[in-house]
């Protein structure tokens, strides 16, 4: 089971933000105004598991139009007749929103590198922390391409989103899919999101809205396809999304093997240092 | 929202005071340069208003003149000048969310966990040096590196322990056994190496259980390598740019610092007529050190960054310095009782000072997401080429 976040109909309302702090005991972070458009909570982190982006951008006349910017009409002014809310209005301004989440990862570098096994995967597919069993060793934080795992400082632990592993458990949806207003989230098994995305890209595309592509649904993709995954209209950086991301760990029986060649070459070192006993070295 | 904004998302509103809006990023940007804000203060830096506004309007390379990654635009095709407007670099697009990072910054504490990849190192080190010692019937030096040994590992446990966010969970790093997770690992070598060290050292120091204590001995010599070598992956399986992309090169650099380490404690305590081994060990630690640093920086490109500028850059520097002095103090010293000290002091503190410069510059390579974003761009550009067909993996 899985997110699609359709970031194209996002109206910024933060309610995913409120019922996931709601439902889930998620303790207060700070509600602070910094400077960042209409967003309060800046990026997630161990106590914002839902965070809403507010982009604000520009178009004049006279700016190429960039890869993400296809709009056929360069004046700004809107070729959309759908209801796609990242159009760019009359005067060439759009405001882009877009709620984000822990991405569940097929391959999830988080719970590899957890030396406690408190990350686990559940019968779901989702990833999830057991606040029992973590000791705030940290190193999901390092791992984590997308930044959203982090330890509570407070608590000493490592929390995220648990895609409301209780939630779902029951048969219910989880608690920002079932707050959002206008099906931005929509919840499901991961294949049938994704062919939906797809309708939903296609649609868009057809409408003019050429900027809009998919984020990591791509089951090929470096992460084998998040479980949380995303339509955006614009690259992946301007959300604060890395473009490429890939499983940290895939490179670890590589490093592996250079561990052990360099750890052989160390007791080499040694014996080559005790051939002989006098002082030239 | 104010006119000033370009096309490069992540926009912001730029005027609302009195300030003319087209002035702001000009003068944010003179600011920027005002006070050197490259390498601290990323915060402050990456408020609203940042890389792109900045860069597209004022032309200003916001991470400083001469940065590899310094030029705008340049996987982007917005094209520069309008009538008007001085561009002196084409329009950027910014590189994330307001500027702010793309991953999180590493939580772990200096100087636990640096003092730790340093300290690991000596031990296990040690205990190569302690176990070859032992063969060659060099006493004092076996003597001198187990002790070396057990101190080094005993405190890392400490600072390793007391970097958890549940040091009274620390036991549960042992519930498990997982290749996937390099801490996991460390967390089984460590307790195998330091129940061996202790033990040699603790034999070796009563004249006790001399069976028992050859068996520690060797033990150790086995593990130790394992223990000094194994931090490469744990900093290198993370997503920290600066640490990720050098996981070929940073096993032989941890392995040279490590021996580099130890011989230079050997030679620094030992008799000089007895340091023959630990002074041969430095000597080939010292230069594997310094080669395979070299060949890291060498192969990060544009990510090395992060090791030649600001305070990660400064360590390395005079790690360097230190390393290259402790070499031929170590080559030139002769029978030099003073030399061999020397050259044993300065080679032992290049290796915690390289150790604490390789996490700085993971950090900083963490906060900043240009780091995060350009490669993967440049991974992608080069897949659409055709090029690559795969993530760099497999």
């Amino acid at each position: 089971m899985g997110f699609f976040t359709d970031t194209s109909v996002c109206i910024g309302c933060k309610a995913c933000e409120v019922a996931c702090k709601e439902w889930n005991h998620v303790p207060e972070d700070g509600l602070n105004l910094l400077g960042m458009s209409y967003d309060n909570t800046g990026e997630l982190g161990a106590s914002t598991w839902r965070h809403v982006a507010f982009i604000e951008q520009i178009k004049r006349p006279g700016d190429a139009p960039g890869p993400g910017h296809g709009h056929p009409d360069d004046s700004g002014a809107s070729v959309l007749t759908e209801s796609a809310l990242g159009e760019f209005s009359a005067d060439g301004s759009r405001w882009l929103m877009a709620s984000n989440v822990c991405k569940h990862c097929t391959e999830s570098a988080c719970l590899d590198v957890c030396p406690t096994g408190a990350l686990m995967r559940t019968e779901f597919g989702t990833v999830v922390v057991q606040e029992d069993v973590c000791n705030g060793c940290g190193y999901c934080v390092s791992a984590c391409p997308f930044g959203v795992i982090e330890r509570r400082e407070e608590d000493g632990r490592a929390w995220k989103c648990t895609l409301c592993y209780d939630r779902i458990g029951d048969g219910l949806e989880p608690a920002c899919a079932k707050a959002c207003p206008t099906q931005s989230i929509q919840f499901g098994p991961v294949d049938e999101l994704r062919d939906r995305a797809q309708l939903r890209v296609d649609a868009l595309h057809e409408a003019g809205e050429t900027g809009a592509r998919l984020y990591l649904e791509d089951p090929d993709d470096g992460i084998s396809g998040g479980g949380a995954f995303f339509l955006l209209l614009d690259e992946p950086e301007v959300y604060g999304l890395p473009p490429d991301p890939v499983d940290t760990t895939r490179d670890l029986p590589r490093m592996w093997r250079h561990v052990a060649t360099a750890a052989g070459a160390l007791l080499v070192g040694g014996l080559i240092a005790s051939l002989r006993r006098d002082l030239r070295p | 929202m104010s006119g000033s904004g370009g096309a490069g998302a992540g926009e912001q509103e730029a005027g609302g005071s009195g300030v003319p809006a087209a002035a702001v990023p000009a003068l944010t940007a003179r600011m920027r340069e005002r006070f050197g804000v490259h390498g601290r203060g990323q915060h402050e830096r990456d408020r609203p208003g940042g890389d792109g506004h900045g860069q597209g309007q004022a032309g200003g390379p916001p991470n400083g003149a001469g940065a590899p990654y310094g030029g705008g635009g340049r996987r982007r095709g917005h094209g520069g000048g309008r009538g008007g407007e001085q561009l002196v670099v084409p329009r950027a697009r910014p590189d994330s969310y307001y500027g702010k990072p793309i991953i999180k910054e590493p939580v772990w504490g200096s100087p636990d966990v640096p003092g730790y990849l340093f300290l690991g190192g000596l031990a296990g080190a040690s205990s190569v040096l302690a176990g070859f010692a032992q063969a060659a019937g060099n006493h004092k030096q076996a003597k001198a590196s187990k002790i070396a040994a057990a101190g080094a590992i005993g405190l890392s446990g400490v600072a390793l322990v007391a970097d958890l966010g549940r040091p009274e969970r620390f036991l549960n790093m042992l519930r498990v056994f997982k290749p996937t997770s390099p801490m996991s690992v460390g967390s089984w070598l460590i307790s195998a190496f330091g129940g061996a060290s202790a033990a040699a050292a603790a034999c070796a120091v009563t004249g006790r259980l001399p069976k028992v204590g050859a068996a520690a001995t060797a033990g150790a010599a086995l593990v130790g390598p394992a223990v000094c070598t194994y931090t490469a992956a744990l900093i290198c399986d993370t997503a920290v740019p600066a640490w990720h992309d050098a996981h070929r090169e940073m096993p032989y650099l941890f392995a040279g610092s490590a021996a580099s380490a130890a011989g230079g404690l050997g030679m620094l305590v030992v008799p000089p007529e007895d340091a023959g081994q630990a002074i041969r060990f430095a000597v080939l630690g010292a230069a594997t050190e310094m080669t395979a640093k070299s060949l890291l920086l060498k192969s990060l490109g544009d990510i090395a960054e992060p090791y030649q500028t600001g305070r990660p850059g400064k360590l390395m520097e005079v790690a360097e310095v230190l390393t290259a002095a402790g070499l031929a103090g170590a080559v030139l010293a002769g029978g030099s009782r003073t030399a061999i000290k020397l050259a044993g002091a300065a080679l032992l503190a290049s290796s915690a000072l390289t150790r604490f410069g390789i996490f700085e510059a993971g950090r900083a390579s963490a906060r900043d997401p240009k780091y995060t974003v350009r490669p993967q761009r440049e991974r992608l550009a080069a897949k659409a080429a055709g090029s690559v067909t795969d993530p760099p993996s497999s």
